[in-house]
């Protein structure tokens, strides 16, 4: 039995925020399956009772003296930015007309 | 005239020191022969001509000042192209970025110009350090200078053809689950992965938070060592930095190089039986074994029960902080942005950008880690999978009450044909077999040449405890003062 379904890949798709295409999509559906199979073997481990590891240092927060120290000035901040306007990142709608208006 | 682009780091810095020859002339000549052969390796994404030459210029000039200079000043330095360079394109393998010249300098490269290094440009990867053979970058593939049909390893696959190359006797790397290591094994180069939090993360493009490991790629254990304690310590500006000195890794790799490995216990992991592993490869790595028993090391055999579950492992965690930390990849603030006509919305654009800009792999991988993040599958994937690496890294400590070290063949498998693996994902994952338990457990792990089979390298690797990067310098030194360098058929 597959692990993974066509529709399932399509769901994946647009939460990650990508427009794949009818093509990729039945590619990926077999190649995720394949994946999502053989990295299913860690079911496999007894592991019940044992902590889980997000990072293999400990992790505290960290931080620095609240000192003035140089950073970037805005037109090197927005210098890689697609577009720009009054010194900003401009972005896309974000809200539906009916819903700005 | 000797060729400068033959010699080790260590004997350039020395004759740039003593005037024998200029930082201009050594980097010329790497420029000549980056210019010469890169066009059948394709190790480089971005030559910096003119930055380079400045570099050089400028560490001629504090010489002529009498100003004391580093061990490793005026030696030509590449950088692979996950590291930001101020003013100079950083790319990342990947078109979502194509053409982007970061503000500000990753740590790494700060300390590599503090240090009078040359950084002679940037290094060809897989996208985003997500492969195993350089295939996967939005730029096409790197060829192994061994055999230009064959794959140089990945993701570094360009900073270690360039060594091999002779483009470039320094590069940096990084290494997620094997990216230093393995592309070292396969060129026949030596490629060092330093305990997790010994070199800074600041300004290396994010893969897998938790594992990404930036250091010293090089033709030799002593020049690795060297450029090691240049990038390594503590910084501020990483979150996850040690707080500690670099372990005296130029010592140890002097030590080594003496031969004497007496009184030093060396384990061999009794689960990497060698199935799946090529017999030539596993031939290699007996008669290297071999070789330590006589210069000294003990050698015994260690159980590390859970390794067999190390792949599918990190096949979960990566994927999972890779699609959490390529959520930057917006079109907003940076890199491409695609199908902003006015009437499409942000999420629209959002989603056409991140479908042109990266490649099939990166894909597959984000949707895999949102898949084992998802809220009805986190415990059985991505919870699962921590639990794992909390039990390998109790293998990994079990065993270091037992040897000081242990070592593996670097990879299952010699360097193979471009194009052999690409057709399905899992076989080039696993590649990474013998690599990817140090990366859990974050530990330091080292690869050196140990011999060849059917005509391409072999790497050894020796794993050692989390700060104690001496250790395995000191084995991987006393190995090369055996088994030597190696050097591939002329270009």
């Amino acid at each position: 039995m597959a692990a993974i379904s066509r529709e399932e890949v399509a769901h994946l798709a647009r939460l990650s925020r990508l427009a794949v295409t009818e093509e990729e999509l039945d590619t990926f559906a077999g190649q995720l399956d394949v994946i999502l199979q053989s990295v299913a073997q860690v079911g496999e481990v007894t592991a019940a009772d044992i902590p889980p590891t997000s990072h293999s240092v400990p992790l505290t927060n960290v931080l620095r003296e609240d000192v003035v120290v140089p950073g970037l000035t805005p037109q090197e901040a927005l210098s890689g930015a697609p577009d720009v306007a009054e010194q900003r990142f401009r972005v896309p709608r974000i809200l539906d007309e009916d819903v700005a208006s | 005239m000797t060729d400068l682009t033959r010699m080790t780091a260590t004997d350039l810095a020395g004759l740039v020191a003593a005037g024998e020859t200029s930082a201009v002339e050594v980097t010329r000549a790497h420029l000549d022969r980056i210019a010469a052969v890169d066009d059948r390796v394709h190790a480089f994404l971005h030559v910096d001509t003119e930055g380079a030459l400045a570099a050089a210029r400028a560490v001629d000039e504090r010489r002529a000042a009498g100003e004391e200079l580093g061990p490793l000043a005026g030696v030509p330095v590449a950088v692979k192209d996950v590291l930001t360079t101020k003013g100079v394109p950083t790319t990342v393998g990947s078109k979502i970025l194509e053409g982007w010249r970061p503000p500000y300098d990753a740590t790494i490269v700060q300390r590599l110009r503090a240090a009078g290094t040359v950084m002679l440009g940037k290094t060809n990867m897989d996208e985003f350090a997500m492969g195993s053979s350089t295939e996967y970058s939005a730029y096409g593939p790197t060829h192994n200078p061994w055999d230009t049909d064959r794959i140089p390893g990945g993701s570094g696959g360009g900073s270690a053809a360039a060594l091999a190359a002779y483009e470039a006797p320094l590069a940096i790397g990084s290494d997620t689950g094997g990216s230093i290591r393995q592309p070292g094994a396969v060129t026949g180069t030596v490629g060092a992965k330093p305990t997790y939090g010994g070199t800074s993360r600041y300004g290396l493009v994010a893969f897998s938070s938790s594992l990404d490991t930036p250091g010293p790629c090089a033709r030799t254990v002593l020049d690795a060592a060297l450029l090691h304690q240049v990038i390594g310590g503590h910084d501020p500006r990483d979150s996850t930095s040690i707080p500690q000195p670099v372990p005296d890794v130029v010592a140890a790799a002097r030590q080594g190089a003496t031969g004497d490995l007496t009184g030093v216990k060396l384990g061999i992991v009794k689960e990497f039986t060698g199935e799946g592993a090529e017999p030539g490869v596993m031939a290699a790595f007996r008669d290297a074994v071999d070789t330590l028993a006589k210069l000294g090391a003990e050698i015994v055999e260690v159980s590390c029960p859970h390794f067999r579950y190390a792949l599918p492992a990190y096949y979960l965690i990566a994927p999972s902080e890779c699609s959490s930390n390529l959520a930057r990849f917006d079109g907003v603030r940076f890199g491409l942005r695609v199908g902003d006509d006015g009437n499409r919305s942000l999420e629209e654009v959002m989603s056409l950008t991140r479908e042109a800009g990266f490649g099939a792999e990166v894909k597959r991988r984000i949707m895999v880690g949102t898949y084992a993040l998802s809220s009805g599958y986190y415990d059985a994937y991505y919870g699962q999978a921590q639990k794992v690496r909390t039990l390998i890294t109790r293998d990994f400590t079990t065993a270091f009450e037992q040897v000081d070290a242990l070592i593996s063949p670097t990879t299952p498998f010699v360097a193979f044909p471009i194009g052999a693996r690409t057709a399905d994902p899992y076989q080039m994952y696993l590649a990474d077999l013998f690599t990817i338990p140090t990366n859990l457990y974050g530990g330091p792990g080292i690869s050196v040449p140990c011999g060849l089979s059917e005509g391409l390298p072999v790497g050894l690797q020796v794993m050692a405890p989390t700060m104690a990067d001496d250790r395995m310098y000191r084995v991987a030194a006393a190995l090369e003062s055996v088994v030597g360098t190696f050097t591939p058929p002329a270009l």
